[in-house]
């Protein structure tokens, strides 16, 4: 009950501010929280990436192993995506099988990278029809202080740059780094009447879970798009957020590119 | 099913369909006798048919909400609607389509109407073929106008996908499966106007300006289908009620 009492608080506190038109940290509307990202800190991953959104802290871990491929594409590696939203990372969260809510993640983190084709899947065939890598993407929440959406997204991402294929382990040759094609960068938005808030903390999310996801490849194009939440969207909205969406991902991209390529 | 080598021929789809057309729709009004609204829709192959308990008692109670009605909802597939038989019981997939669609029904539902209680909408997959939650969100609309529940509007779903670089509406299973994009929308449609979007997703390579053609084409394939819902509700409600008098 105190928690109740508490999220109406910061509620009228985050509308209150936001009808002076400013948000409770001081951000602009469309302006991240600093993003921090460090690769390679588990060595007995093929790759790995710890991304602070703000406060919010998510860990990647990639691990990969041969296994048989899809019938349809014969030819080309598996990527899976996984979301783990353990009970250590918020007290709302429990522990259990994935709830809807880490699906959502996972499958909209998978869509960003699968749409924008970041892995060269064709690369990762050992035998056509028989053997291929399979990329095990596994996300795991450390703490939860708002859009764990898009700290997952950039740590996948971090991560599978991070990645080196392990061939020597199976006997399949040298190991080589994992092929690499884009960087997509999903940027979430936090609607609230007319007007939208990037990459919302999680005081901002007391007034509500009313999120709109765009996700946007290294040539503007949009590659994901998921709206999430009980609200109704108006037409001139979606386009304004998705002109934003565009705008805020290159400068995520650039950071993101900075941080990686320095490790 | 392998991927053909265009979509497009002469202007026409592959199943002779113009890039604008929907495929025939087909829909029932109180198709089942024990839910308090009904409805089975046929979208091309897509069979499905929805049904809607409720407002009743939320139960386990500690579901229940003091100031508003719980909204739930279950998509779920028959085993034999596609062509390798789905394991029963929700996968990941079905359970991130329940979760959007049930938000989407909560933003239209009149949900402070009744307290404590919930509204369950089932719908079941019968027979999929690409677009069936686009096809399911109908159905369980027009079930929910049947069952008597309070709702600022109609839902209506549709989606737009991209082929050789083209928007084509309502998009069949090669389109759906080979297709450059897919984007399903659900519209907020009200005294015979879209007001707002209350569902969307996206996968696929877009550009902004072809994010808002896919909308305007959605719009319009909306509206006609708004119109077949319309006219079965109305059919239900207005020549079945004079027969029953």
């Amino acid at each position: 009950m105190p928690e109740d009492i508490l999220v109406d608080i910061k509620k009228d506190y985050v509308l209150s501010k936001l009808r002076d038109n400013e948000r409770i940290d001081g951000r602009k509307f469309d302006e991240f929280r600093k993003v921090e990202i460090k690769t390679g800190i588990i060595e007995k991953a093929e790759g790995s990436a710890l991304v602070k959104l703000g406060n919010t802290q998510v860990l990647v871990g990639i691990k990969m192993q041969p296994g048989e491929p899809f019938p349809d594409t014969p030819d080309k590696g598996i990527i899976i995506v996984n979301a783990e939203l353990v009970p250590l990372a918020s007290p709302t969260f429990e522990p259990g099988p994935p709830d809807e809510i880490s699906i959502e993640l996972a499958r909209v983190v998978d869509r960003g990278i699968r749409e924008s084709e970041a892995v060269d899947l064709s690369k990762l065939c050992i035998e056509a029809g028989k053997n291929v890598w399979m990329v095990f993407v596994d996300i795991h929440a450390l703490d939860d202080d708002g859009n764990l959406l898009d700290a997952s997204a950039i740590a996948s991402i971090a991560a599978l740059m991070n990645t080196k294929v392990p061939a020597s382990r199976f006997g399949l040759g040298g190991d080589f780094e994992l092929p690499i094609n884009d960087v997509p960068i999903s940027v979430t938005s936090l609607v609230v009447g007319d007007k939208f808030l990037v990459d919302p903390s999680r005081d901002e999310l007391s007034i509500g879970n009313t999120t709109l996801t765009v996700t946007v490849d290294r040539d503007d194009n949009i590659v994901a798009m998921q709206k999430s939440g009980d609200y109704l969207l108006s037409e001139s909205l979606l386009d304004q957020i998705v002109e934003a969406s565009i705008r805020v991902s290159r400068k995520i991209r650039e950071n993101l590119l900075s941080q990686v390529s320095k490790c | 099913m392998s991927r053909p080598d265009k979509f497009i021929i002469d202007g026409k789809r592959l199943d002779g369909r113009l890039p604008d057309q929907l495929r025939p729709i087909k829909i029932e009004v109180d198709v089942l006798k024990r839910a308090d609204g009904s409805c089975y829709i046929e979208m091309g192959k897509n069979k499905v048919v929805a049904a809607v308990y409720g407002p009743r008692e939320a139960f386990p109670r500690h579901i229940q909400d003091p100031s508003k009605v719980v909204v739930r909802y279950r998509y779920n597939m028959a085993p034999f609607s596609v062509e390798e038989r789905k394991r029963p019981g929700p996968d990941r997939r079905s359970i991130e389509i329940s979760k959007v669609s049930k938000e989407a029904f909560e933003a239209v539902i009149m949900k402070e109407l009744f307290p404590r209680s919930v509204v369950d909408i089932f719908v079941e997959v019968l027979q999929a073929d690409a677009g069936s939650r686009t096809a399911c969100i109908n159905a369980a609309s027009v079930a929910l106008v049947d069952a008597g529940i309070p709702m600022k509007g109609m839902l209506t779903s549709v989606a737009v996908a991209k082929v050789d670089g083209v928007l084509v509406l309502d998009p069949m299973k090669e389109e759906d499966n080979f297709g450059e994009a897919d984007m399903p929308f659900a519209f907020l449609i009200r005294g015979g106007k879209i007001e707002s979007v209350a569902l969307l997703q996206m996968d696929g390579r877009m550009t902004r300006t072809e994010i808002k053609e896919a909308l305007n084409l959605a719009k319009k394939g909306a509206m006609e289908i708004y119109n077949l819902q319309r006219e079965a509700i109305m059919k239900q409600f207005v020549e079945g009620g004079e027969e029953n008098a």
